[in-house]
């Protein structure tokens, strides 16, 4: 049985098309479909319920150690609403779920996973639970907006006083407040863009909706569904569990390092990953110079030499053009090297380049 | 859209226009918005035969793909160029859009008229 979030007879009212993901009904896209809605929060502002998220807390003293051993990433020396990412891993180095861990206070962790891992990441968070640690699953008590693009602090300035809006990539604000209403304003996103996550009550969702389209007329801030979310995210070269990293493929592999940290005395997954070097896969960026549109799970060859498979793949709508990410023999993986995709029995010629593939700075 | 009266229509919504022996063949207006933005067309090549019912290229859209079934039996004598490079014609002017020129033809599927179409979209529209 599918569940709704508190957004779905308000995303009925603007003409999303509803589907399924991750066990929520939400919009794939809205009238204005996914090309206008991603170019929207490239150049102006686009508006995303998120509210299909999970929310973990974490508390008490040994919340830190606990997070620290779970987790891949060091949590030491966050500042109150500090934020950031960690892989999760099992024994053998695989990846549970990608999530964002965020300091709310001493003892005091607020943790946001996806949402179609929540159930299992629960599970397994509770489990690993231990005398000073308390893991609760709060997941239903939140709605979550994502408001993304150039001009998402323009329209924020206008709900709430600058100095509520925190300054820094990755930092949030928990005592946020628009129209009376408590809510937390996090500068954080999935896009590529500046922009912010927005958390409130569950039951407030649909009122801070309509407040922020209203914010936004002038911006010409649209709403926009998870397609736009998908080619959005693909462009600026962010994985997506599923696609990217799996219970099988490390963070390593999927190139996320820099959230693993291996000096830390101990963690979950840290002796297969350490045993698994040198890596001998991982995950690149192709871009398509033939005729065609790469997609996900296709085949990769060097010249009849099967050495790897796509992970996602899409037409980019900003760059114009066609991009994957792909795992590859490690061997296959220097930027400039041709490849060719198999993509439903034709072949495309493709070229390893840098990523990401679009980074907002250098627009 | 109105969809126009002098096409007959599949019920997989592609529309056919005869030019003498010739047909012309495209995809409805129900059928590009459905699909939405369109990026990609794959085409087949002038001399390829196609068979009534069955697909002889197809659409992308971001998102998806998804094929193009024939209205005839025939050889493909043209295919519309313009198309590969500007795929959005044919979410704009789906009518005006063909993708490939059939002769030869030795067979059709069943088809509808304008109205029969109309009506045949408004039953699916009602069954999602």
């Amino acid at each position: 049985m599918e569940k709704k979030t508190p957004l779905y007879d308000t995303h009925v009212k603007y003409g999303g098309s509803i589907v399924e993901f991750g066990g929520f009904l939400l919009p794939v896209q809205y009238e204005t479909g996914i090309k206008k809605e991603h170019m929207a929060v490239r150049t102006q502002c686009g508006l995303f319920d998120v509210s299909h998220m999970g929310e973990i807390l974490v508390q008490g003293p040994k919340a830190l150690d606990y997070l620290n051993y779970v987790l891949t990433n060091d949590f030491n020396g966050m500042k109150d609403g500090r934020a950031r990412y960690s892989p999760m891993c099992n024994e053998n180095g695989g990846t549970v779920d990608d999530l964002i861990v965020y300091k709310r206070g001493d003892n005091d962790y607020f943790v946001v996973v996806n949402a179609a891992n929540k159930d299992k990441d629960y599970a397994w968070m509770k489990d690993k639970e231990a005398e000073g640690v308390e893991v609760t699953d709060v997941s239903d008590q939140y709605g979550q907006l994502a408001l993304q693009g150039p001009k998402a602090q323009e329209i924020l300035e206008k709900l709430v006083p600058a100095d509520m809006i925190p300054a820094g990539y990755y930092t949030a604000n928990f005592e946020g407040e628009i129209n009376g209403i408590p809510c937390i304003i996090s500068r954080t996103g999935y896009t590529g863009e500046d922009g912010f996550e927005i958390y409130m009550a569950a039951d407030k969702a649909p009122e801070f909706w309509e407040t922020l389209m209203e914010a936004g007329k002038e911006e010409d801030l649209i709403p926009c569904g998870l397609g736009a979310r998908d080619t959005l995210r693909l462009e600026a070269s962010m994985p997506l569990y599923g696609h990217e990293m799996n219970d099988e493929i490390s963070p390593k592999t999927a190139g996320l390092g820099f959230a693993v940290k291996m000096d830390k005395p101990e963690f979950i997954g840290k002796e297969a990953m350490e045993a698994a070097m040198p890596l001998k896969e991982k995950r690149v960026g192709l871009k398509a110079v033939s005729r065609g549109i790469l997609r996900e799970h296709c085949e990769v060859f060097n010249d009849g030499k099967l050495v790897g498979h796509t992970t996602s793949g899409t037409f980019m709508p900003y760059l114009g053009g066609s991009y994957a990410m792909a795992i590859l023999d490690a061997d296959q993986t220097e930027v400039g090297n041709k490849l060719q995709v198999v993509v439903r029995g034709r072949s495309i010629d493709v070229e390893v380049v840098p990523l990401p593939f679009y980074k907002r700075d250098q627009k | 859209m109105i969809d126009p009266k002098e096409l007959k229509y599949t019920k997989t919504h592609e529309w056919v226009r005869y030019e003498g022996d010739a047909a012309f063949v495209g995809i409805s207006d129900y059928a590009q918005h459905a699909l939405g933005d369109l990026v990609f067309v794959n085409l087949p090549e002038p001399g390829d035969e196609v068979e009534a019912g069955e697909p002889f290229g197809d659409v992308e859209s971001v998102k998806a793909v998804s094929d193009l079934f024939s209205p005839v039996s025939g050889e493909v004598l043209e295919i519309n160029e313009e198309l590969l490079d500007a795929p959005q014609l044919i979410n704009e002017q789906p009518y005006e859009a063909w993708f490939i020129k059939v002769g030869g033809i030795t067979g059709e599927e069943e088809m509808m008229d304008a109205e029969s179409y109309d009506a045949f979209c408004e039953e699916e529209e009602g069954n999602e």
